[in-house]
């Protein structure tokens, strides 16, 4: 069971792809669909990988590197 | 109330201090330099009073924005190549619509020219000076007791409209000594509250102030609301003072120090028995165009007399409209005209012309 | 599950106009979060750059007021004159603070004037295209430094904080980076400790921080806070510069 969540607002993602670069399970991963503003966003894509010990902790790692404030962390 | 022998440049500093200003900014340079040594133990004096002698004339008009932003009366002083310095935080100002009192005490120029008095700052005053359409109210003394009297004033008009106000004396107002009333001390507690401050949004929603306006609507519009403003000063804010202005043949217009001198030159014509007046404008910007009009109902030859290559000459010809006769006499430079030069001057053309 | 991380209070809700990867997007969140996490809404006045920050204040939800080019430090100066019990700050990008606003920023370092400044160094002007700064380095390439800066054409570049460090006004200069989580909240530590010691009155702080202009660079954002860590922050180091207090505890 994961002990984190995070939820990203596509909307305000503008693919910059740090979040993807900083998280330590790889849990994030461009999306295939545009947003609003053009950009292919980020999205958690944890509800669809099935990797051994891919869990998100809700270390915030990526939220904090997030230029746009696009990502809420949860931890349990 | 007691009369003080004072030095212009004092009066005008401790008529500031008196008018609530506890902010002053500054920076050296000759013939101004007494204001800021004025301030600097003054203020000091004072719990409340802030003095900095700045990096430069550009830091010192800088921090006027930062303290008036804060809510406080803030004033700086310099002379003509500083003012022009300054011209960038002026432009500010008004923008902004922040009140803040600059002081000219002008000298011979342009470039570093000499520390002599003179009046070629009138176009950098009174036509903006800096970038946009705005208008500063500029208001010209002519003796001690005026530069103390439109200090005070000055910072009233400054809050009242929002607005920067430019005091355009000279080097030799600034020097010389003449006795002077000093206006009674503002109790800055009982002025007006400004609740358009940065304080810190404390008990209210966070507020900015900023002059960018990057939709050219809103620009236009920001425009259109100043002109307003300066619309309502133009009514209220004229001023100027007539002398001999009854059965005047010629009326000589000059401002500041050149209407002291002017006056000294009317009297001895006057006594020669040439029916000469004066009309001499205080307000600079709001220029009293009406009153100077109204004249040519009596009046058809004027003057006007300037230390400097002619520059009040222009506000004259657009306020007579075609009305009259203009005609200009003015010394650059930093030279200090005579009231004899001036008679001399003044009866030859009154001669040349048959006005006796 | 509990929230643990989420929009500061003190951040209006209108999404940045900055580039993505933009140092200044996330330097506005974390000043944002430590004025939530220190209490200073009520009391904190800032005054924004001009440069690509210049509409600072369409996000901060503080008063906030516009300085000319270059002149934050003498807004400041005058500004915490009056309010010495508010908290100000300067938000300038390296050509405000390091070209046109140096006498200024020297000048009030050196008096000791009470306000802290956050200097974003992205070693170009941003806002107007990618020029040269003057913390641009050497053989970085910008629209008026073609093939690269030159020391003969252009002149070396200046290490600004390391000159106000010199003035004994200065209470405490720190440079840090936000192109990594760990420099990011080291940043955020730092910011904290500026606003701590302004309000304890020990004179001037500033902050310097390194940040990715990815769009200027034109590099990718990975790219980017890649090369602050192996280039940039090789020529401008990342530490404390000067502090006063000498002190290691948690500014919060």
């Amino acid at each position: 069971m994961a002990s984190g969540m995070i939820e990203i607002d596509s909307e305000l993602c503008k693919d910059c792809k740090l979040c993807i670069s900083v998280c330590p399970h790889r849990l994030i991963e461009s999306s295939d669909r545009m947003n609003q503003k053009g950009y292919y966003p980020a999205s958690y894509v944890e509800k669809h990988l099935k990797k051994e010990g891919s869990k998100c902790t809700g270390c915030g790692l990526c939220a904090i590197s997030c230029p746009e404030i696009a990502i809420e962390v949860y931890r349990a | 109330m007691p009369k003080v022998l004072m030095r212009g440049n004092h009066a005008l500093a401790e008529a500031a201090v008196r008018s609530g200003c506890r902010y002053y900014f500054g920076y050296p340079i000759t013939p101004q330099n007494e204001v800021p040594e004025y301030m600097s133990e003054r203020l000091s004096k004072l719990e409340d009073g802030v003095f900095i002698q700045a990096e430069s004339e550009i830091a010192s008009i800088h921090m006027v924005i930062g303290a008036s932003m804060a809510g406080g009366r803030a004033m700086t002083s310099s002379s003509s190549p500083g003012i022009s310095l300054k011209q960038e935080g002026i432009s500010f100002l008004a923008a902004l619509e922040l009140p803040a009192v600059i002081v000219n005490m002008t000298r011979g120029s342009p470039g570093l020219g000499n520390i002599a008095p003179a009046q070629s700052d009138y176009f950098q005053a009174t036509r903006g000076g800096g970038h946009g359409d705005y208008r500063t109210i500029v208001l010209a003394p002519n003796s001690c007791q005026e530069l103390a009297d439109l200090t005070y004033k000055a910072f009233d008009l400054a809050d009242k409209y929002r607005t920067p106000v430019v005091i355009l004396g000279d080097g030799m107002l600034g020097q010389m000594m003449e006795p002077v009333e000093l206006p009674p001390e503002v109790q800055i507690k009982k002025l007006p509250h400004k609740d358009w401050t940065l304080t810190g949004a404390k008990g209210r929603p966070s507020r900015f102030i900023r002059s960018l306006l990057l939709d050219p609507f809103e620009e236009e519009e920001h425009n259109w609301k100043l002109m307003r403003k300066y619309e309502r000063i133009a009514k209220e804010e004229v001023s100027w003072e007539t002398s001999f202005a009854d059965d005047a043949r010629l009326m000589v217009v000059a401002f500041g120090i050149a209407a002291r001198i002017a006056k000294g030159a009317i009297k001895r014509m006057r006594d020669e028995g040439l029916k000469v007046g004066l009309i001499r404008p205080i307000s600079l910007w709001p220029f009293p165009s009406k009153a100077i009009k109204e004249l040519t109902k009596k009046v058809r030859h004027f003057f006007v007399f300037e230390m400097n290559m002619g520059q009040m000459l222009e506000d004259v010809k657009l306020a007579l409209e075609g009305n009259g006769e203009v005609h200009f006499y003015g010394r650059p430079g930093g030279i200090i005209l005579t009231p004899l030069e001036i008679s001399r001057v003044i009866s030859s053309y009154y001669y040349q012309r048959k006005l006796g | 599950m509990k929230k643990i991380f989420s929009r500061p209070k003190s951040l209006k809700k209108t999404p940045f106009h900055y580039c993505p990867g933009c140092g200044h997007s996330v330097l506005h969140r974390i000043i944002a979060e430590v004025i939530d996490e220190m209490n200073l809404q009520e009391k904190i006045i800032g005054i924004p750059p001009a440069g690509c920050a210049v509409l600072a204040y369409l996000y901060f939800d503080i008063d906030m007021g516009e300085a000319s080019h270059g002149r934050g430090a003498a807004l400041a100066t005058g500004m915490k004159r009056v309010l010495p019990d508010r908290v100000v700050f300067t938000y300038q990008g390296d050509g405000d603070i390091a070209a046109i606003g140096t006498a200024e920023t020297i000048h009030a370092a050196v008096r000791g004037e009470n306000f802290s400044t956050i200097f974003v160094n992205n070693g170009v002007y941003g806002m107007t295209g990618g020029q040269m700064a003057p913390t641009t380095i050497l053989g970085q390439n910008t629209t008026t430094s073609p093939g690269g800066r030159k020391q003969k054409r252009d002149g070396f570049p200046v290490n600004l904080s390391e000159m106000l460090a010199v003035a004994k006004g200065s209470a405490y200069i720190e440079r840090t980076a936000v192109n990594s989580p760990a420099n990011i909240l080291k940043t955020k530590k730092a910011i904290a400790k500026a606003f701590r010691i302004q309000m304890e009155g020990h004179g001037f702080s500033l902050i310097e921080v390194l940040s990715p202009c990815p769009t200027n660079w034109k590099m990718e954002p990975i790219e980017a806070c890649k090369w602050i860590d192996e280039v940039m922050a090789v020529h401008y180091p990342l530490g404390v510069l000067k502090d006063v207090t000498g002190d290691k505890r948690d500014a919060h």
